[in-house]
């Protein structure tokens, strides 16, 4: 190799001024790793955090049936739940308890906190999905349309639609969308995830997934189908186009700022189409932010499902959740909450794969 | 040669204003817009003993209790709930609860949140990586729960005005100082390695100038921006919180987010105005204060902002010394 | 010969936040057909705007008046589809920055067969063909192979090579060259100045060649039109040009340009006393993160600089230079070796020890438009240093020290109540010296100081600080790419390669008779403002490059 051929090989050593990306020249192997070993101090934290705040003030005896006991009833649960041992001491026997995929059992009915995850995680995936679905099909193509007609007329009024779907809290929505369709119109059932006949047969089926969609399809019976479809409607749709708002707004602020990046003028200077210049070369290198923001956006969808099950009476884990809060049961409410600290860290470690798997710099 | 000019004055370069200024079209549109509604809710808020036709707890008077969930009309304008309030009358009072949990929040997570994200930034080091890990722990995790726990714990969930008050407001504070901290952690990190940051330090000036006269004062202009999203963010998760019963008692204030989950149990018989009501009222503010935050962003990038021209274009601009 | 394209009284405007600016005014020109035609002019010129006007790539804000007839057709009228079936085939635009003219999400050959089928006339696998077909023509090894790489993968000299593979790709009239090698180290800049020599050579095309650089115009350039505030103030070819320049502004352009062997000090008389620095076998390495590898970016230098000496150090980007200045302005720790500066170790420094010696060093930073604090006004950053170092309350306290160093840097009093954004990027470098000379340091760090300034503007910084050395008699490093640069000012240069120093002496010494082979490579690739003095250089080039390998540290 020649001297000249040696002073152009790739070597962009990292200044100060510009560190490289710290996933840059990792591989991608490595990097799932290393954001894998991630996982455990976030889920590390989220728990701890939740912990101490729970337990800086008290304990969640006292809060939940403390006036309903005698000082020396609530003395005695205390002392046989173990909340009388130093805190430390409590705090690194409940890390042991998670560690091993145990996260308490619930004061008021005595449950464990894994089998409310068994039986009602399904009904909030199956949320989260339909959400999603509407997210997807109504936010990224409407973004790239508002990107494409930038600061035109169609952008105004989708912009302006985006900002009202945020705006819009997820139970105004559903109480909208209720009064709308269920009181008024009578299209579609007030709440629920079927109506009771329908639950009674899914009930019937041979080990039910609890995940009704697939229930509903094995059942094989267009009844069913049908039923379960319309419950999902308008809780889907509320979630959703909360969710669409946002992903709209996403895609559109994205792919306008990859817009003005050079090789798309370079491309231009080519003849390539406006049209093509959104959906090809804005529209993938935009998906890397866009992806990993989606992935924040999951949190959103869960705190955005609690509300959305209590407005629907949908039975998942949030429902259960605000149903823990107004019996004021607390272990179940750390419990659950826990729970789901542990389901955000592993969607977001799915989705910073992915991203990086779209993005061939750190492929290669 | 040139005379020294008078300096821009005050009210050009406050924040929202010399945006104004600079914007057009849409952009200026949705900030005078966003601007104008934020601005009524303020007044409103003042205003709420004046133009409330009843106090927020007040379901009868003098000619004995209000009719329960009676549809609007003359006497009451927007109809009563459940409970024989005017629903009305909570709408109007519940904006001073939403803005004085949002100032609150804000106020706690931009001083707490912008020291962090200072010290963290420049400084680097091993406090550096452990406070990002925390933050991007908590960032990603869903608002409402935290809002949950924190105000289980500060009022174990029911509450008097200024404890239920204190208690949403510090419950969002968890939540927004890892934002704060993000964003100017951010900028303090750009800004290290800017020529003119670095020359301080050639010069041998002391971290704490450093930070303050040179870092933070050109670190703040992302500010606006968070600060209006995040109050509409506040908004939301204070009327979640009620929504689930957990934020302030209906007694001892007005919130849009309890009225409205009272107003579940409306709906099935076709009773409208106790949630549409209060519902419009938080759609709006939360409007108007994204309206604002969304202009701003557009505005104080360059390359969203219309009628700007782009980075790199050859333009005339004076050049050369002073010869 | 036929025209390639022929712009007539073309006149550009833009809206700006202050109204209409004028960015070309009037301009007309022809390019013949496998014509280079170089558009000269600094910053400002409007000769960016003309050259993207030709394929209208001007942003929405621009009107644009007047005709940019390319092939029979005028572009100006175009829209849609029509303007698309104009673009990459009858003209095509090599870019400035090759590492964002590429999109990083797909492959070359991608982006490559793109262009071919946006115009319809291949299948996928003509397209291929073609693509690697193109990329061994422009000199990139194993075509088969990398043409399924993603740019990263390449160097900036290998990318700008597929840029220009791109434009080339449809075999268009007309190439626009928009500052073609302008961000890439000098020894790359040689070679893609002799492939675009061949894009005209061997592919027939014309070039219109944008450049601030008038080696780079005399080494390629058949004609010359200079523009100046958007106006062409002289036109001719450009033999004709370099021996006699007609217009006022193209003689103060060549005269600005700094030649090698031309220098601005007086020489320095040696002294007895002690180094201000002194480095032995100094190593600074960046960590590596997750377990990756460091990275040396400086291996093993020795060098000393004497009181009131200008030691120039040079070297392309990666050499490891600017590193050395951050060392000894102790903005960076070094790892190995030792680093005396002025009599202080700086291996395992603490910064409270070091602290009292940073207002004997000044430093002066490349980039003009971040050296300043954007809150503070010129007069409260000059003031800085005495502030800092107790030798004033406020800035008020040192206004009249601080407007004795605006007058030394030759900038107007008032220009002390602006705000940096309100200076030109020479007057802020002046006020940066100004800053940076405030203590009368003994020792001055210069950072590539004019890379970011126009040619007419930095010969008149590099004066000043040959004046405000001989006046004040500080030590200085002075960094920078360019070696004619260095040798305006330095008593000594020396030359870095990849962290290692390979040769140290007088100017006369290394640029006279360079003894390394990369300093010889160095100083044959550095283009010359002569068109004929150039295309012998050229030949003793190709003469170097013939020889074997020689090693780094050789």
């Amino acid at each position: 190799m020649s001297l000249l051929q040696e002073a152009e090989a790739p070597a962009d050593p990292p200044t100060p001024a510009s560190p490289r990306r710290s996933s840059g020249g990792l591989g991608l192997g490595r990097y799932i790793l290393v954001r894998a070993l991630l996982i455990f101090p976030t889920v590390l934290i989220l728990v701890t955090l939740v912990f101490f705040l729970m337990r800086v003030v008290g304990d969640p005896i006292t809060a939940s049936v403390g006036g309903r006991l005698t000082e020396a009833q609530l003395q005695e649960r205390l002392e046989e739940a173990g909340y009388l041992r130093p805190i430390w001491v409590q705090y690194v026997e409940y890390l042991g308890q998670i560690f091993t995929g145990n996260f308490g059992r619930t004061i008021t009915d005595n449950r464990e906190i894994g089998d409310i995850l068994v039986q009602y995680g399904g009904a909030t995936l199956e949320l989260v999905f339909y959400a999603l679905i509407v997210a997807f099909l109504v936010g990224v193509p409407l973004g790239m349309v508002a990107a494409y007609f930038r600061d035109r007329a169609p952008d105004a009024v989708l912009r302006i639609l985006a900002i009202l779907a945020y705006a819009t809290p997820v139970f105004f929505a559903g109480l909208l969308l209720k009064l709308l369709f269920s009181v008024w119109l009578g299209w579609l059932p007030l709440g629920g995830r079927a109506s009771s006949r329908v639950q009674l047969a899914l009930g019937r089926l041979d080990d039910p997934t609890g995940i009704y969609l697939i229930d509903a399809l094995r059942s094989g019976n267009s009844i069913i189908i049908g039923d379960v479809l319309a419950h999902a409607v308008l809780p889907g749709l509320a979630l959703g186009l909360l969710t669409a708002g946002v992903f709209l707004r996403l895609v559109r602020t994205n792919l306008i700022s990859t817009l003005g990046n050079e090789y798309v003028d370079a491309a231009r200077s080519r003849g390539v189409s406006e049209f093509r210049l959104v959906r090809k070369h804005a529209y993938k290198p935009a998906l890397i932010p866009i992806v990993t923001v989606m992935g924040l956006q999951i949190a959103m969808l869960l705190g955005g499902a609690v509300l959305t099950e209590t407005t629907f009476a949908w039975r998942g884990l949030g429902f259960q959740l605000a149903q823990y809060l107004g019996d004021r049961d607390f272990v179940a409410v750390q419990g659950i909450v826990a729970l789901l600290a542990v389901i955000v860290a592993l969607t977001n470690f799915i989705v910073d794969v992915i991203a990086a798997i779209i993005d061939p710099r750190v492929r290669y | 040669m040139a005379e020294p000019r008078a300096k821009r004055s005050l009210a050009s370069r406050l924040p929202v204003i010399s945006h104004i200024r600079q914007s057009s079209g849409l952009q200026r549109g949705m900030l005078v817009a966003g601007t104008i509604i934020t601005l009524a809710f303020v007044l409103v808020a003042l205003l709420a003993p004046l133009i409330a036709p009843y106090h927020y707890n007040e379901n009868r008077d003098a000619d004995g209790p209000f009719p329960t969930q009676e549809a609007p009309n003359a006497e009451h304008l927007w109809g009563t709930t459940v409970g024989g309030y005017d629903v009305l009358s909570r709408v109007i009072w519940g904006t001073q609860t939403a803005l004085l949990v949002v100032i609150i929040a804000i106020a706690l997570s931009i001083v707490i949140g912008v020291l962090l994200g200072l010290v963290s930034g420049y400084l680097g080091g091993w406090i550096d990586r452990v406070l990002v890990v925390i933050a991007d722990a908590i960032y990603p995790f869903p608002t409402l729960l935290l809002a949950i726990v924190t105000s289980i714990v500060l009022a174990g969930g029911r509450s008097t005005l200024w404890s239920g008050i204190l208690a949403a407001a510090v419950a969002i504070t968890v939540i927004f100082i890892p934002q704060y901290y993000r964003v100017i952690r951010a900028e303090a990190v750009r800004l290290k390695s800017e020529a003119f940051v670095e020359s301080a330090r050639v010069l041998g000036t002391s971290t704490g100038r450093i930070l303050f006269v040179h870092v933070l004062r050109n670190s703040t202009r992302s500010i606006p921006l968070i600060l209006t999203l995040n109050a509409s963010e506040a908004i939301l998760t204070l009327a979640g919180l009620g929504f689930l019963g957990f934020g302030i008692s209906p007694t001892t204030a007005a919130e849009w987010g309890y009225d409205l989950n009272r107003a579940l149990a409306d709906t099935a018989s076709g009773i409208w105005w106790t949630g549409v009501f209060p519902g419009a009222a938080i759609v709006l503010l939360v409007l108007g204060l994204t309206l604002m935050g969304e202009s701003l962003n557009d505005i104080a990038d360059p390359k969203l902002r219309l009628r700007r021209r782009r980075k790199g274009t050859d333009l005339p601009a004076v050049q050369g010394g002073a010869a | 010969m036929s025209k390639a394209v022929e712009i007539r009284d073309l006149r550009i405007s833009f809206a700006t936040d202050a109204g209409d600016v004028t960015a070309v005014d009037g301009v007309s020109l022809d390019v013949a057909g496998g014509e280079v035609l170089a558009i000269v002019g600094e910053s400002g010129s409007g000769k960016t705007v003309t050259a993207k006007s030709i394929l209208k790539l001007l942003p929405s804000t621009a009107s644009t008046r007047g005709a940019v007839v390319l092939n029979g057709t005028d572009v100006v009228p175009l829209t849609g589809d029509r303007l698309r079936a104009v673009r990459g085939a009858d003209a095509a635009m090599v870019f400035q920055e090759p590492s964002t003219a590429l999109n990083p999400v797909y492959t070359v050959g991608w982006q490559l067969a793109e262009g071919l089928r946006a115009h319809g006339k291949y299948t996928k696998q003509q397209a291929r063909a073609k693509a690697i077909e193109m990329l061994d023509r422009v000199g990139i090894p194993d075509p088969e192979q990398r043409i399924d790489h993603y740019p990263h993968q390449f160097s900036g000299g290998q990318k700008q090579r597929i840029v220009i593979a791109m434009a080339l790709v449809l075999d268009p009239e007309v190439i626009i060259a928009d500052e073609p090698t302008t961000a890439l180290d000098v020894t790359v800049q040689a070679e893609i100045l002799d492939l675009l020599r061949r894009c005209r050579d061997e592919f027939g095309a014309a070039i219109v060649l944008i450049t601030h650089n008038m080696g780079v115009v005399a080494d390629l350039a058949d004609r010359v039109a200079v523009m100046y505030e958007g106006r062409i103030v002289e036109q001719a070819d450009a033999v004709t040009l370099f021996a006699s320049p007609q217009h006022e502004y193209t003689k103060r352009l060549l005269g600005s340009v700094p030649r090698i062997g031309t220098s601005l000090k007086e020489p320095w008389v040696a002294t007895d006393d002690a180094a201000v620095v002194e480095a032995r076998g100094l190593v600074i390495e960046y960590p590596g993160r997750f377990g990756r590898a460091g990275f040396r970016a400086v291996d093993g230098v020795d060098l000393a600089i004497a009181p009131g000496e200008v030691l120039g150090l040079v070297g392309e980007s990666g050499s490891g230079k600017t590193t050395i200045g951050r060392a000894i302005a102790g903005l960076t720790r070094i790892s190995d070796g030792s680093l005396s500066v002025l009599g202080h170790e700086m291996l395992g420094y603490r910064e409270r020890d070091f602290r009292p010696l940073r207002k004997r060093i000044g430093f002066v930073f490349q980039d003009p438009a971040t050296s300043f604090n954007p809150k503070l006004t010129i007069a409260e950053a000059v003031a800085e240093p005495f502030v800092v170092h107790g030798e004033a309350e406020n800035a008020s306290d040192a206004k009249t020290r601080v407007q004795e160093l605006l007058e030394a840097v030759q900038l107007p009093r008032a220009f002390g109540e602006r705000f940096p954004h309100e200076l030109s990027g020479g007057q802020r470098q002046r006020a940066s010296l100004a800053r940076a000379i405030a203590l009368r340091p003994p020792l001055l760090i210069a950072d590539e100081p004019t890379s970011a300034l126009d040619v007419s503007v930095q010969a008149r910084v590099l004066e000043l600080f040959a004046e405000l050395q001989r006046e004040f008699g500080f030590a200085s490093l002075f960094i920078s790419h360019d070696l004619a640069v260095v040798d305006l000012l330095a008593d000594r240069i020396a030359v870095l390669y990849r962290g290692r120093l390979v040769e140290q002496g007088t100017g006369a010494e290394v640029l006279g008779a360079p003894k390394h082979p990369y300093t010889q490579r160095l100083l044959a690739s550095l283009p010359v403002p002569d068109p004929i003095e150039q295309a012998e250089r050229r030949e003793q080039l190709r003469a170097l490059r013939a020889l074997p390998t020689p090693a780094a540290d050789g």
